[in-house]
Parts: structure tokens; sequence; C-alpha cells
């Protein structure tokens, strides 16, 4: 039998021929695209290779929270201001989608059928209308608030305007170094706390204060210390001079119409997954709980959520994900995100077009893929564990 | 003996109209609270939408009777007291929202084309359509009538793409992308779960790095790097670059919603198919991608959604889709100060055609009983 097959009928020699053919005629498109962008490059007159990232950038970024930005720093800087700007908008908004995405979901599911259907509502208009739309809509109502000098007041402290929201901006003292220090070791022991009573609880079903325990020494050591180190932290207040504001704590509108939109948006979906979730545990299980006198809030916390989370957790990670990438969109209202000011302000001014694009392109999928490897961590922790 | 054997009915606080209010509003005392409040918000906002929406709304003229034709002539901006939206901009601009710059004496082919894209859709969209084999013998050669009908030639003059805007750039950047995605979206997943270890790593590294990235860079790949990489002399016009990054990005969700379905089919389908002696192409075509494929509808009608609403960003590189049109007319000095009218305009043309998708999805859903959905939006 075997000698009425060709060679061409074998597995093995087709899987190795078709392999180096894919292979080969990949090799052939990658050359053919290497010597002509090169030529291109060439006859364009553009500068190739990275030494770009240390010329000074000649522009200036509006908003950056964490670094100092002056027009004479470098490339590299941009670089860095704009990663932090994405991972800051990033970061809030999946805390603020979450919470809030949560929070709909649950709502969602109420046995108040009015407050259901205007969840419901809710969710279909920020699913189905493009978020890039949403960002301008946010930011076309923030620039649309009164001027500086007619800024409206809240609390006597934050200012609104069009300029965005001034609020006092905390200057920390020598002292408060050690508020700092106390603050992290009561939230490291508050967690050892936390796991030494549930294995005590599991071992002698002994129960232990644990929330409360956390919050005195979460809020109220700290406090004290505070106190005892004669309140090492004042407030600089935002003056009016001129036709700004001097001073203060400033949260610039792009931000903000970015925060907004993107959290509502993320947050009508987060509440769909939070929905689908909870639905997923069994009616037995709420019954079988509340038979063995559990009350409302216990049995939604003990019983209900530990089961949905394994069901919303990795849906809940694409939309982490999502939320990340969509951050990109800040270059519509001109937030200085990764996109915004490196690959387009930077990328214009130096024209190294594939420079840039591979950095910011490199930078989105290492940050993807942090964000993956974290949440599967957690997936992992909150699965099924068979004792 | 009659009286026992009689039925007694409900307590009527449980049935009927008092029945659902009693068991849905008024359950206990928080929900009646609940429910009052949530009523007294509506009462106050529901009159306020309408009477800015509707009632005193400007639609062609204003309340002097006048034909708008600027921002000034508003009612709301005349006498700030009477007035609502001033629609009469989306009136005025309707052509440019539905054709963009379109020739007006050509539009007529636009027209043509949106019809014939309708009748496309039909087969696709209904499967009990009466001769449903002819009508889909017309959606595949419907692309090549419709390049011809809006760009010209055969006969036709030719309008060049940047004379193209409005939803037309957000129809054909829809429909094509998601067009080309389906068969490519189908090699990729076929290409991850193959046996050749080559074939797989690659088509695994394409997908991945295509979700990775937003499709913002994709797009200014597209616009800036795809030029560099031609040869010179072939110059690519700009909506053809975007629909490149487009279809690139569409096509790793695609591929990964299919790989899906060609999970969900039991190993027996493979193995029978093999048995009886089928190739590894017509195993595929005649008995893998047929079932595969019906399972994930439902997920590529909302990875197609996602499209869809992603098609706005091309207005960051330039290109005039239905956003980029209301942009356009925000800045232009007789319609300054319009955003509210122009976005929810936009906003609603978008809502019609997603809800639309995801109640199909739905529908399909609930007619394949299968459920399946890959978290893709």
């Amino acid at each position: 039998m075997r000698s009425n097959i060709g060679f061409f009928s074998d597995e093995k020699f087709r899987s190795i021929f078709f392999q180096t053919l894919v292979v080969g005629l990949f090799a052939l498109g990658l050359f053919f695209v290497i010597s002509t962008t090169s030529y291109n490059l060439e006859k364009r007159n553009i500068a190739t290779g990275w030494s770009f990232l240390q010329n000074p950038a000649g522009f200036d970024i509006s908003f950056s929270p964490f670094l100092e930005f002056k027009s004479t720093d470098t490339h590299l800087k941009v670089y860095f201001v704009g990663v932090l700007n994405t991972l800051l908008v990033s970061v809030t908004g999946c805390i603020a989608a979450t919470i809030l995405g949560f929070i709909l979901g649950i709502v969602r599911l109420s046995s108040n059928w009015l407050l259901s259907r205007l969840v419901y509502i809710y969710v279909e208009f920020s699913r189905n209308v493009p978020l890039l739309l949403q960002i301008i809509l946010w930011y076309s109502i923030l620039i649309q608030l009164p001027r500086v000098k007619q800024s409206l007041q809240v609390l006597d402290v934050f200012y609104i305007s069009n300029r965005g929201l001034y609020s006092p901006r905390p200057i920390f003292e020598s002292g408060f170094s050690y508020v700092s220090i106390a603050i992290v070791l009561a939230l490291i022991s508050s967690f050892l706390i936390n796991r030494w009573a549930k294995k005590r609880q599991d071992k002698t079903g002994q129960q232990f204060p644990v929330f409360s325990s956390s919050i005195g020494l979460i809020f109220i050591v700290p406090l004290i210390l505070f106190f005892i180190l004669g309140s090492p932290l004042s407030f600089e207040h935002p003056e009016l001079k001129g036709f700004n504001f001097k001073g203060g704590l400033v949260i610039r509108p792009e931000f903000i119409a970015m925060f907004l939109a993107l959290s509502i948006y993320t947050a009508a979906f987060i509440s769909e997954i939070v929905r689908a979730g909870i639905m997923s545990v069994s009616k037995g299980q709420r019954e079988a709980s509340a038979a063995i006198g559990l009350k409302q809030t216990w049995i939604m916390r003990l019983i209900i959520i530990p089961q949905a989370l394994r069901v919303i957790v990795p849906p809940l990670t694409s939309q982490y994900l999502n939320l990340t990438k969509n951050s990109s969109l800040g270059i519509a209202v001109g937030y200085a995100d990764l996109v915004h000011g490196f690959g387009g302000i930077s990328l214009n001014q130096t024209g190294q077009a594939i420079e840039c694009m591979a950095i910011v392109m490199a930078t989105y999928l290492s940050i993807s893929l942090t964000i993956s490897f974290f949440m599967n961590i957690y997936n992992r922790s909150i699965q099924f564990k068979e004792k | 003996m009659n009286e026992m054997n009689e039925v007694r009915k409900p307590p009527v606080a449980t049935t009927g109209i008092i029945g659902w209010l009693r068991i849905n509003l008024f359950f206990n005392w928080t929900n009646s609270l609940i429910t009052l409040f949530v009523i007294y918000c509506l009462y106050q906002f529901i009159p306020w939408i309408l009477d800015w929406t509707i009632f005193s709304a400007d639609f062609k003229y204003n309340y002097l009777g006048e034909q708008i034709t600027n921002q000034e002539m508003c009612s709301r901006n005349l006498d700030p007291e009477n007035g609502g939206a001033c629609w009469a901009v989306i009136y005025v601009r309707f052509y440019q929202f539905i054709y963009g710059f379109y020739p007006k004496v050509e539009v007529w082919r636009v027209n043509v084309a949106y019809v014939m894209l309708a009748f496309a859709l039909l087969p696709l969209l209904y499967a009990k359509l009466p001769y449903r084999k002819y009508f889909l013998y017309f959606t595949y050669i419907f692309p090549v009538i419709a390049y011809f009908l809006l760009n010209g030639g055969l006969g036709f003059a030719e309008v060049s793409t940047n004379k193209w805007g409005g939803l037309l750039v957000t129809l054909v950047l829809g429909c094509t992308g998601i067009a080309l995605a389906f068969p490519i979206g189908i090699m990729l997943a076929l290409g991850r779960r193959s046996k050749l270890p080559v074939i797989s790593m690659m088509c695994t590294l394409f997908i991945e790095f295509i979700r990775g990235v937003p499709l913002i860079t994709l797009l200014f790949f597209g616009m800036v790097m795809l030029p560099l990489f031609l040869p010179e002399g072939i110059d690519m016009d700009g909506l053809v670059r975007v629909l490149v990054a487009v279809t690139l990005f569409q096509s790793a969700y695609m591929a990964e919603v299919i790989r899906g379905g060609l999970q969900a089919i039991p190993p027996g389908q493979y193995e029978a198919a093999k048995s009886l002696g089928m190739s590894y192409w017509r195993m595929n075509l005649l008995i893998i991608l047929p079932q595969a494929i019906r399972i994930s509808i439902p997920p590529i009608v909302n990875t197609s959604i996602g499209l869809f609403k992603d098609t706005t960003l091309v207005i960051i590189v330039g290109i005039l889709d239905l956003l980029g049109i209301g942009r356009g007319t925000l800045a232009d000095t007789n319609w300054l100060g319009l955003s509210y009218e122009i976005y929810f305009f936009v906003s609603l043309v978008f809502f019609i055609f997603t809800f639309g998708m995801s109640r199909y999805s739905l529908y399909l859903e609930k007619k394949l009983k299968t459920g399946i959905n890959m978290g893709a939006d």
C-alpha cells in the first residue's frame, strides 16, 4: 500500500513543504518591505535610529501631573509623560468603571421594575453610541462651562470652570513621611490580620472583627500620629490672578472628559457582565443561605458574589484591556497620552514614523500583557479549589 | 359537593395590574420610596427633554417664521427664554451628513448603492427569504457593482474618495471591513488551530499583536507607515489605507470569535469526516465551518457592532465620516455652538444601526439557542 502513495501525499513531507513555503514567502515579503522602506526613507531624507529620543522636544505639554515638563526636555521624556498619562486615565477609569458597573449590575437585577428599566436604558444608550463621540460630547460640555472669572465655587475651595477643576494642592511637610509609613504598615498588617483571621475561622470557627480592626489600624493610628507630629500638612489654595488661577491642583477638562467617558462607557459593559455573573449563580444557593439564616447583605457578600466572580473575572479582564486601549482616543480632545504626545506630536516633529509607532505599539502590548498577567493570577486565586 | 370543587380566585392584590404594581413597584417600604423618587425625577426630567427636543425646538423655521440659515437665526439665540434645540442645522446640512461632498449630479449613484445594499443584506439577515439563493448571487456581486457605482468607471464619471463623506463613508468602512475580515478571520482561526507549528505560531502572533494594540495605532500605521513600505509610484488612496487598517483589526477579532465556534465542535465531527476520507479542506468547508460559523453568528454580530462604532476613529486621521461631518459643521461659523444638536443627531444615527444589530443578534441567539458570547463588544 505504502508504495502507492506519492511522496506529496506523505503527511510529514507536506507539513515540512508547506511550512517552508510559508516561511519563505514571509521572508521574501519582509525583504521586499525592508528594502523599499529603506529606499523610501533615504529618498525622503528621513533619519533613522533612536538618537532622536535625546533631542529636545520643543513643545509644551499642558497636562503632566507627575513629571515637570518643559519644552527643552527630550522626546524620551515626552514618552514617559505619555505613558504616565495613559496609565493615570486607565487606572482611574478602571476603578470607577468597576465600582459603577457593579452597582449598576446589581441595581439592574433589583426587584423594582422602574429602577431596573432605567439602568437598562442607560446601558443600551451608552453601549450603542461610539465611545469617541461620547468623549467629544463630554469635552464639549466641559468647555462650555463658565469662564475662569465666573467659575463655579464648590465648598469654597474647589473652582470649576472651562479650564478645568481647581482644588487645593496638599503640601507635605517633613514629618509627613512618618504618617505615610504608618499608613503602609497599617495596610500590610491589616492584610496579615485578614489572612490570620480567615485561617483561624477555618480551623476553629471563631470570628475576628477584621473590618473594624482594619479600619482602626488604617485610619485612626495614622491620624493620631498625624496630630502628634503637629499636622505636617498644609494646603495651597488656588487664587485668581489675571486671567487664570495660580497655584493649587488643576485637573484639566481633557482628563475629566476622558475619565467620565471611559468609565461611563465601560461601566455599561461591566454591568452586563456582573448581571450575567450573578444570574449564573443558581437560585438554590440563595435559598439555601436564607434557610440557614444568613442576613440579606451577607447572602450577597458571602455566597452570591464569590461564586459570581468566577464567571465575572475573565470578561472583566477583557474590559480592562479595552479601556486601556480606548484611552488612546485622548488624541481627539488633546489629552497628552502616549498616542497623542509621543505617537502624534513627537512623530510629526521628527518624522520618524516607524520608530515612534514601534515604541507606541510595543508599550501598549506590554501594558496589555501585564494586565492579563495580573488578572490571570487573580482569576486563578478565585476559581474553585478542591480541598 | 359542587361548592367544594369551585376553584377560588387568587387574591385581587396578586393578579392583574394591581398585582403587577404591588410586586414590581411597591413590594415594601424601601421599594415604594425608590419608586416614588424615580417617578419624581422622571417627572422633572421628561417634560424638560421633550420640550427641548420637540415642543420648543426649531425644525426649519424659527419662532418668527423665518427659514433658518445660520445659528444666529435659531430661536434660542434670538431669545434665550423662547426656544429649544435648533434642528435646522441638520436640515440644512442633511445632504453632507448622508453623502459628504459627493457631487449633486452623481448622487443618484449613491442612492442606488444604498438601496442595493439593503437588497444584498436581505438574504444574509433573513434565512427564510423566498428565492434566497438568487438573492445571494446578487450579494456576491454587489461589492463589484458598488465599487463601480461609487468610485466610477465603466462609463460612470469618476468621483474621488476625498469627496465621499458622512454616512456613506461610515457604511463603506463598516460593510467592507466586516465583509473582508470574515474570510481572513476564518483563515486565521484555522491557521491558529493548525497542527503545523510554524503556521499556528504566525497566526497566533498576528492575532495577539493586533488585539494588544489600539485601533488608532493601526490607523496611524496605515496612514503614516504603509506609504513607506510600498515601492514608488504605488500611491494608495487615503480611504483604502484606512480600510487596510480596519480590516486587519477586525479580522483578528473575527478570528478569535470563529475559533471559539471551532472549539465548540465535538471531536467526533472531525473524526467522522476523516474516516470518510475527506481532505483537510473538504472536511473544514463541508463539515466543520458550516457548524462553527452557525454557532458563532451572534458573537460575530457583536464584534461587527464594535467595528461599526470604531469606524468613527477615522476622523483622527482626517477622513470625514458621519462624526467628522458633524465636527466640520461645528467648525463653520454659521453653525457655531450647536454641538448638542449635532452630537445628538450623530448619536441617534449610530444608535439606530447598532441597537438594530444588537436586537438582531439577540433574535439569532434565541433562534439558535446557543447563547455563546465570547465577551466581544
